[in-house]
């Protein structure tokens, strides 16, 4: 006869005196690993309420005061949306930067995106192996240094010694095209003048990023409908124009809302560009220049906090006529 | 949890018996930016013989970040240094802001000391309230420096130069006829110079005793005029200084004077223009005008953690002849301390300038500048000014218009 095999079953036992205390549903000691997934997300957290979230609410709370940094925190008064109505009423540097801004965002703008998308289609169509290095050619602006870029690009576009200016003038020599080109050497310092050579850099910068992210689309786009056209006896630039840019709709709103969101807060190329200062006549200050003028030489950081937001309105208020305009509109 | 608990107690022992050995050296932040802290690095091995308890760590940003952080600094109360380096152009803001020492009152006692410095610079590192908030270190007494061999050619001597501003342009149109070069490099200049010139006692450039911008005032006219003459007259290369042009129109001979600072000498036989050694010359400015760029100062924050030791280097780098010769020779920071400035070092000849002895002559400006009050607003009203004598300059604005629109500009953005 077999004997009964004792029960295996563990009995969970409670210890006496603590079950008592806890009527029916046992608890389980919180132990590391119940932690551990909020610890390991906690590091972006921790950076984004110090160093994204905390200056966004502090900001809003400083544009309603009136400071003056150098006199320490207690300096702070509260003077109501006098900032803001002051910015919009009688600062006429800020709208001057204001202007400059969309200025130079509209013409270093919609040049990138026109001439990012037939290169893209082109890059797409005529390179096989090398594709990737020239993608990466053009890609390189993008990644290199802002600073360094208008660093050189400043003694490039130097009055009297500069690379610019003496490839204009060679080129006003040459005997059928030459009176395109200006015989004297032009001073990019002047106000005409600036606000197309910060525009220029600018487009040399962002027309490689803007190539890769219209490039990444268009292989997206199934090789059929290419094919089905092709037998239809559409030739490439009709291809082009009713293949390829439908199909980008989606990635045409992506790149021009990334455009319009950084050439509204453009700062760095104007302001290594004009040497700080914002030109002759402020002809190359953009609103970000005038809102870092405010704060570290006005020494005025209530109202610099005020042009901030108000920038941030305008371009929301851009944002949103985009979506409306090139966006993805639900049936 | 109980295997750990002996090596972590043997290790805190020997952290606190470490520290409590490395206790007897305080350690002295100072704040300083290029070429300023030159001094400051050359003064750290010889103040280490005085004090060797004393280690100095010094930080050092570029001339624009400097300013930024100590205002940020100040702002928040974190991260200050025991000493502050502050230029000139910045003084008047953080003067005033109420966030560094007093060092007129005790401990210091610092205005009893301000008799050895010279007197037109004391009162650039004092608060409208009085309070001396700085001690300056080093001053910039105004020179013309010129070319000698470009003005030997169009035969135009030194005194045609200095002896009035109508002078001046005159000899530029000569010497721009000669040799084709520029007698100056921007015709702002000149506006700078003369509105620095027949200030009343307590008025600022900018600003009265009240804060009323003096914009409008027959002064600036009379500068705005100057500068457009020489601007009509050609004889300016419409260059701003320190930027490409500037340095590269020194290298190719086509600026033949500059007025600056003294310290001009030393950055031209740097960098600026070290093949033409032994062409320049220095001269006093031009009309018997007087005037100082640059000059920093020491200060001590209010929240700084070691005052004492703060001040007693600032003595050591403002009042202590050896160290103001020693920065002197280091950097060409004329010194602030009257008794430094009759050393022999400034009866050598200076090679750079054709063996001449201009620093002797850097002395007779530095008595001669007059004492001007600083307001925290200076530089919002400079950019001002600038602006709107770029319009006169280059877009023929009327001149009265353009200073009354200057006042009007100054008077909205300070807000007072």
């Amino acid at each position: 006869m077999q004997a009964m095999p004792k029960s295996t079953v563990p009995t969970t036992t409670t210890p006496l005196g603590a079950g008592a205390a806890q009527p029916g549903a046992r608890k389980r000691r919180r132990s590391f690993r119940d932690y551990a997934p909020y610890v390991f997300i906690s590091p972006f957290f921790i950076l984004f309420l110090v160093f994204g979230l905390f200056p966004l609410l502090f900001s809003i709370f400083m544009s309603f005061h009136r400071w003056e940094p150098a006199a320490g925190l207690d300096a702070m008064q509260w003077v109501g949306l006098e900032n803001y109505i002051y910015v919009v009423t009688n600062d006429d540097w800020f709208r001057k930067s204001l202007y400059n801004t969309v200025w130079m965002a509209i013409v270093s703008g919609v040049p990138q995106h026109a001439v990012a998308l037939p290169l893209a289609f082109f890059l797409h169509t005529a390179f096989g192996r090398w594709r990737n290095a020239v993608v990466g050619a053009y890609f390189l602006p993008f990644i290199t240094s802002t600073v360094a870029i208008s660093l050189v690009f400043s003694s490039l576009f130097s009055r009297d010694y500069g690379v610019v200016n003496a490839a204009l003038g060679a080129m006003s020599q040459v005997p059928v095209l030459g009176w395109l080109f200006p015989a004297q050497n032009i001073d990019w310092g002047q106000p005409y003048y600036t606000k197309w050579m910060i525009s220029f850099v600018v487009w040399w910068r962002y027309v490689g990023f803007n190539t890769v992210l219209y490039l990444s689309a268009i292989q997206t786009i199934p090789k059929d409908l290419f094919e089905a056209a092709t037998m239809d006896g559409a030739k490439a630039w009709q291809q082009f124009r009713y293949v390829t840019l439908p199909m980008l709709k989606p990635m045409i709103f992506f790149a021009v809302t990334l455009t319009i969101i950084g050439n509204l807060q453009l700062f760095e190329e104007p302001f290594i560009l004009t040497g700080g200062t914002g030109g002759l006549d402020q002809a190359g200050k953009t609103a970000a220049m005038h809102m870092y003028a405010t704060a570290f030489i006005d020494n005025d950081f209530g109202t610099a906090s005020s042009i901030a937001w108000l920038l941030f309105m305008v371009i929301a208020l851009v944002t949103w006529a985009n979506n409306r305009i090139l966006g993805e509109k639900k049936a | 949890m109980t295997r750990l608990m002996k090596p972590l107690l043997l290790s805190a022992a020997l952290a606190m018996a470490s520290a409590a050995s490395a206790q007897t050296t305080t350690t002295l932040t100072v704040a300083s930016f290029p070429s300023f802290d030159l001094a400051i690095k050359a003064a750290i091995p010889l103040y280490k013989k005085l004090h060797p308890e004393i280690e100095i760590k010094l930080t050092s940003l570029a001339f624009g970040d400097h300013h930024t952080a100590m205002t940020t600094a100040l702002a928040t109360g974190a991260n200050l240094p025991d000493v502050m380096a502050v230029e000139v152009g910045f003084i008047g803001k953080f003067a005033e802001s109420g966030g560094l020492e007093d060092l007129g009152k005790a401990p210091y006692n610092g205005l009893q000391a301000t008799s050895k410095i010279a007197k037109f610079t004391v009162p650039q590192g004092m608060s409208g309230s009085g309070a001396l908030a700085a001690m300056p270190a080093d001053i910039g007494p105004g020179a013309l420096f010129y070319r000698k061999d470009l003005l030997d050619k169009a035969g135009v001597s030194e005194a045609d130069l200095t002896k009035s501003w109508e002078s001046y342009i005159e000899s530029g149109k000569k010497v721009k006829a000669a040799t084709g070069a520029y007698l100056l490099a921007s015709a702002v200049d000149i506006k700078d110079i003369y509105i620095r010139s027949g200030l009343k006692d307590g008025e600022g450039i900018f600003f009265d005793k009240k804060g009323t911008p003096l914009i409008n005032t027959p002064r600036f006219e009379k500068g705005f005029q100057l500068a457009k003459a020489a601007r009509t007259a050609g004889i300016d290369g419409k260059i701003t200084a320190w930027s490409n042009e500037w340095s590269e129109g020194f290298k190719r001979d086509k600026v033949a004077s500059q007025m600056m600072g003294a310290w001009l000498a030393g950055h031209l036989s740097n960098w600026l223009a070290p093949e033409s050694k032994g062409k320049w010359r220095s001269a006093q400015l031009p009309n018997g005008a007087y005037a100082s760029w640059g000059g920093s100062f020491y200060a001590i924050p209010k929240k700084a953690a070691n005052k004492a030791a703060a001040w007693d280097f600032i003595k050591f780098m403002t009042l202590d002849k050896g160290m103001q010769i020693e920065a002197f020779r280091s950097l060409d920071a004329f010194p602030s301390l009257i008794e430094a400035q009759s050393d022999p070092f400034l009866d050598q000849p200076i090679e750079y300038l054709g063996g001449q002895k201009a620093r002797q002559m850097w002395k007779v400006s530095a008595d001669k500048i007059k004492a001007i009050a600083v307001d925290k607003y200076d530089p919002v009203a400079n950019d001002v000014v600038n602006a709107e004598l770029d319009k006169v300059l280059e877009q023929n604005k009327d001149i009265k218009t353009a200073l009354a629109d200057a006042q009007e500009q100054v008077k909205k953005r300070v807000r007072r």
